[in-house]
């Protein structure tokens, strides 16, 4: 019963997050309306039993990443006048059609049933009275070793490609660069490793 | 739904009218609690720090001065509230209520007492004993940021602005070190939960102080602990992000009356949750030394004793704050990035790597005195490595301006 009443108030609340976000005109407000809905999955979250899932999903996203997402609204500073003019004429008909595709694939596999037996999108995470971040943590450091360490290599590569695109975006442009290149070459020659210069 | 709650004895039979009751009156106590002790600390904080100045300090307002910070709050509820023309008025009006709700929120997972009985049920003196535990400490400490990253933005003026970008990226940045330095304590406990740190540092004899509390067996985590929580708390000497000289008030310089007076409140809550959080993973929490001469199943032994041990060790560290507000200069902001990513980071993973290593000798039945230093060993040669690689201040940096 209770599990019923919190998923009725969370559920309607991200839904009305998620269009808050589609339709709120300043960016600020829709990241603040994203907030809304990651805590309030999160919520959904604890009622299936997934505490570990709740808290990464709030550490993670709305503790994380939305705030990368205001970090670059408020230095990037909020236009107000955005234009509603699209560039790509065939974009928003393409949209409408991607969402309707998707939101009936949603209905038709939350329904399906899976050769697992279940329905996909019903049951508990893991067995009342287990401890959820300890049944993870045996999955992911024994059968899931593998996929979990090649994971942190993709990202620590993808941490030092962002590292990388952001370096060379502060150099000046490549024909200035080799100006100055030919200009330094005598001073700076031992201390610029090639691969510090972006070269071609 | 019933694994979040089954923690607490309290909740895991049935719950009738006399334990609904039993929690609200623990969420009032609590939430009294916290603004009884922001309203001492605060009083604490400007009598110490004007000792230490060789003034009076507040001495009008009852004795001692002790209703300072009360008259304070009544006029801040009385004082004109201003938005000004260029806010974004619904996130103004929101931030407040945004960094104050974590700091409430985080206390409620302090352990403060033992395992008590009130009207025929056992439950422990804390408001919630979540299975996640320390998560939902970072969980709140990721909240609270939005709080201060908007009150700056939604005031429509350059300097809030600038105070906030620097709040965020202080806080993100020192985020990092402060969760790795708790994995050490996770590692060492085998839980997340507060109450099993808590009772994985139980008194048993006076030894315990030593070997069982984990600020000795993680001494290098514990420091970080304390360097980040400062530092996430904003408070001095990381206090950049309402640097006076630059910042004018940082991201609350457009709030007036009780808006200003709730981020007031919040920040001190912060310390004192903060405080509560050290005290609870790597000071033992509540456990302490039971009076003898009682007894061992008395109202004082297990009612009075745990909260008095609890409370002393929170004046302890909160009386360690004030000394750091008093003696140390603000950090400069090069200063302050450099010590969160060059120091605290590769520190607090190595930490980590090393209480690895300490856990698996303890379970596998390892030598420890060859496997422990030949960590520590390992540890401060990689740290060396890593030094070796950095490019030095005093060098120039390779780089193609």
């Amino acid at each position: 019963m209770p599990e019923a009443v919190l998923f009725f108030i969370f559920g309607a609340l991200a839904l009305a997050g998620a269009l808050g976000v589609v339709l709120m005109r300043n960016p600020v407000h829709s990241a603040l309306c994203l907030v809304g809905v990651l805590i309030s999955i999160a919520v959904l979250f604890v009622i299936q039993d997934a505490q570990l899932l709740a808290a990464v999903q709030v550490i993670v996203y709305a503790g994380a990443i939305v705030v990368l997402f205001l970090f670059v609204i408020m230095l990037l500073g909020v236009d107000r006048h955005e234009s509603l003019h699209d560039p790509v004429k065939s974009q928003r008909p393409l949209a409408i059609g991607v969402g309707v595709v998707s939101v009936a694939a949603f209905i038709v596999l939350g329904n399906a049933n899976w050769t697992s037996g279940d329905l996909a999108s019903r049951g508990v995470v893991s067995p009342a009275g287990t401890n959820n971040v300890k049944a993870v943590a045996d999955s992911l450091f024994t059968t899931f070793l593998w996929p979990f360490e090649l994971t942190a290599v993709l990202l620590v590569i993808a941490v030092i490609g962002g590292v990388v695109l952001a370096r060379r975006s502060h150099l000046p442009a490549r024909d200035e660069l080799h100006e100055l290149e030919e200009q330094d070459s005598e001073v700076q020659d031992s201390e610029v490793p090639d691969s510090e210069v972006p070269d071609s | 739904m019933s694994a979040v709650l089954a923690a607490d004895p309290l909740l895991g039979g049935d719950i009738d009218l006399t334990v609904v009751l039993i929690v609200i009156a623990k969420t009032v106590v609590i939430f009294a609690l916290l603004l009884v002790l922001v309203m001492f600390y605060i009083w604490f904080l400007r009598k110490v720090i004007a000792d230490m100045q060789n003034r009076v300090g507040p001495d009008n307002a009852g004795p001692w001065g002790i209703l300072q910070t009360l008259a304070d709050g009544i006029k801040f509820f009385f004082k004109e509230q201003s938005i000004p023309d260029t806010a974004d008025r619904w996130v103004f009006r929101l931030a407040p209520y945004l960094s104050v709700l974590p700091a409430f929120l985080a206390f409620s997972i302090i352990p403060i007492g033992g395992k008590v009985s009130i009207a025929g049920h056992q439950t422990y003196l804390q408001l919630a004993d979540p299975p996640i535990g320390v998560l939902f400490l970072l969980m709140m400490s990721g909240i609270g940021l939005y709080g201060v990253m908007l009150a700056g933005w939604a005031s429509g003026s350059k300097y809030p602005l600038l105070g906030s970008v620097r709040a965020s990226a202080q806080l993100l940045s020192y985020e990092a070190a402060f969760g790795l330095s708790v994995v050490a304590v996770l590692l060492h406990s085998g839980t997340l939960s507060t109450r099993g740190i808590a009772n994985a540092q139980a008194w048993t004899s006076w030894h315990s102080f030593v070997t069982d509390w984990y600020w000795s067996v993680a001494i290098v985590s514990f420091v970080i602990f304390v360097i980040a929580a400062v530092a996430e708390t904003n408070h001095p000497p990381f206090d950049l992000v309402e640097a006076e000289q630059e910042l004018v008030g940082g991201f609350h310089t457009e709030y007036t009356g009780i808006r200003f007076a709730i981020f007031f409140l919040a920040e001190f809550m912060n310390v004192i949750t903060m405080s509560a959080i050290a005290v609870t993973l790597f000071l033992g929490g509540p456990s302490g030394p039971a009076l003898g001469f009682l007894p061992k199943t008395g109202v004082v032994n297990v009612w009075l004793m745990p909260i008095f041990w609890f409370f002393l060790k929170l004046m302890a560290l909160l009386f360690g704050t004030v000394w750091l507000r008093a003696s140390l200069p603000r950090l400069r902001y090069d200063q302050l990035m450099d010590l969160g990513w060059k120091w605290l980071i590769e520190i607090s993973f190595l930490a980590v790597m090393v209480t690895g290593v300490v856990v698996v000798a303890r379970d596998q039945g390892w030598e420890r005195w060859i496997a422990v230093p030949a960590a520590f060993g390992g540890a401060i040669v990689i740290l060396g490595l890593l030094r070796m690689c950095m490019p030095r201040r005093d060098e120039p940096v390779s780089e193609v301006v």
